[in-house]
């Protein structure tokens, strides 16, 4: 299974369970750095980790449903579209699929 | 040392930059990340809560000056309307333009139009000079809120006891960016594509301070320009002043850490109520994701790891009054505050031997 899931480009990010509910992680994978949310809904979804008003690591924020608010400036996005949703956030976040397969959380970060 | 030159601009921007000082990290004192998660929750509650007993005392004491109009029971009545209409919303507009007063954004964005105009800030334009207050606090050539300049300008921050430059300065901007244009500083920190927005915002003000005129004109009385507009502004000017200098009055510039730059004072509870906890200023700044009702416990949870905070406000005024006083003759001195024995420093911190509360420093 993991071996097919490579083989489509998704990467094995940490187990489903190292992420609370509620909460997120981040991710490296290669020039990337990532943020990996589950939602209090036990729904995942991935971001860029980094906020693009300036850069300040988005797991260091603050999860609010399905809003991920930056601890610098308090800039939002929605998690599931990367809409950045006001000032000083004004340009959305790039997302990534999302999977958990057996246990493991999968992203596909495409050509990273 | 000559007096320091507080201009913002490109040039002073790359200039910081290669100092390090732009955009840099700073110092976080260390919560425990579950700690912070529970802190940083939101509710709309508590804001609730205090805009309607905000909102009630502004009817009280405006229903008050309206029927004592003519005598002098006016003068009480609309000294605590202005301090409740000017001197209250200086904390308003900063908490909900954090939008951390309320769980509900558009409950923030409407409290901040609201009281940006009460304190005479223009939303868009003050947004994002609080944006780069907070990313480059107290960075000379880069944060445009450096409260006093050194040396100070005491003429000013007496005339500001009565919002007097504070407002002048404010009408001037609202007229620049009414015929449309910016300031160099400005049009260093707000991005192209918010502009229209603050022209926009300068020309409605424009035509409700035109309203109210019209209004005092055709009912000829003075009366309506007691309620609205710069005038209750300028009246609760001085409760700006006192809290607003406790911020960061006197302190160092151009350090990468919150607690040597900036105060957290005890006040009172009435107090608290008016300034929305922003006396806990350095757990504000290092944390801003935490709302104005989590501060105490916030603060109760790294003062171990800050300089003890001031008992009350005049206790930081008997230390802000000298330094001030001081920096208008040797602008290169600054008040350093002692961190706790243990407390974690900041990478470049060169901490001064036997540091006290009025230990001073010089820049070199």
């Amino acid at each position: 299974m993991s071996e097919t899931l490579a083989a489509e480009g998704w990467v094995d990010a940490c187990a489903a369970d190292a992420i609370g509910r509620d909460d997120m992680k981040p991710f490296d994978h290669g020039r990337l750095t990532l943020a990996l949310y589950r939602t209090a809904e036990d729904q995942y979804y991935a971001t860029d980790g980094i906020c693009t008003h300036e850069a300040a690591d988005l797991t260091d924020g603050f999860l609010m449903e399905n809003v991920i608010e930056c601890p610098r400036h308090n800039g939002r996005f929605d998690i599931r579209t990367g809409e950045a949703l006001g000032a000083p956030a004004c340009v959305n976040l790039v997302t990534y699929p999302v999977k958990v397969e057996n246990g493991r959380v999968w992203v596909k970060v495409g050509g990273a | 040392m000559a007096a320091r030159d507080y201009t913002i601009n490109a040039e002073t921007i790359r200039a910081t930059d290669a100092r390090g000082l732009g955009s840099a990290a700073w110092y976080k004192s260390p919560v425990p990340r579950a700690e912070l998660k529970a802190l940083m929750q939101r509710s709309d509650g508590p804001a609730l809560r205090d805009t309607a007993i905000l909102v009630a005392l502004l009817l009280a004491s405006g229903v008050a000056g309206y029927f004592a109009w003519g005598t002098w029971w006016a003068v009480p009545a609309f000294a605590l309307y202005g301090l409740f209409y000017g001197g209250s919303t200086d904390s308003r507009w900063h908490e909900f333009g954090h939008g951390t007063a309320f769980k509900t954004m558009r409950l923030n964005n409407l409290g901040y139009d609201i009281a940006s105009f009460m304190i005479m800030r223009e939303p868009t334009l003050w947004r994002w000079s609080h944006t780069r207050h907070h990313t480059d606090t107290i960075i000379v050539g880069r944060d445009p809120e450096i409260p006093l300049a050194r040396p100070p300008d005491i003429a000013g921050i007496l005339l500001n006891i009565f919002a007097l430059k504070s407002t002048w300065i404010a009408l001037r901007s609202v007229v620049r960016h009414a015929g449309g244009r910016l300031t160099e500083q400005e049009a260093t920190f707000i991005p192209e594509g918010e502009r229209p927005k603050v022209y926009r915002e300068a020309r409605t003000w424009l035509v409700i301070y035109a309203a109210i005129l019209v209004v005092a004109l055709a009912t000829r009385s003075f009366l309506p320009l007691m309620y609205v507009g710069p005038i209750p502004t300028i009246i609760g000017g001085w409760f700006v002043i006192l809290c607003g200098l406790t911020q960061h009055a006197g302190m160092a510039e151009d350090v990468l850490d919150h607690r040597l730059n900036t105060r957290t004072v005890y006040m009172n509870p009435f107090f608290r109520f008016l300034y929305l906890n922003m006396n806990y200023h350095i757990e504000h700044h290092m944390f801003p994701t935490v709302p104005y009702y989590a501060l105490p416990k916030l603060h109760e949870a790294m003062k171990a790891d800050t300089p003890p905070p001031y008992p009350n406000v005049l206790a930081a005024y008997r230390e802000i009054i000298p330094a001030l006083i001081r920096q208008t003759k040797d602008p290169a001195w600054h008040i350093v505050r002692p961190l706790p024995g243990d407390a974690k420093p900041f990478a470049d911190y060169q901490p001064f031997a036997n540091a006290g509360s009025m230990t001073g420093a010089r820049l070199q």
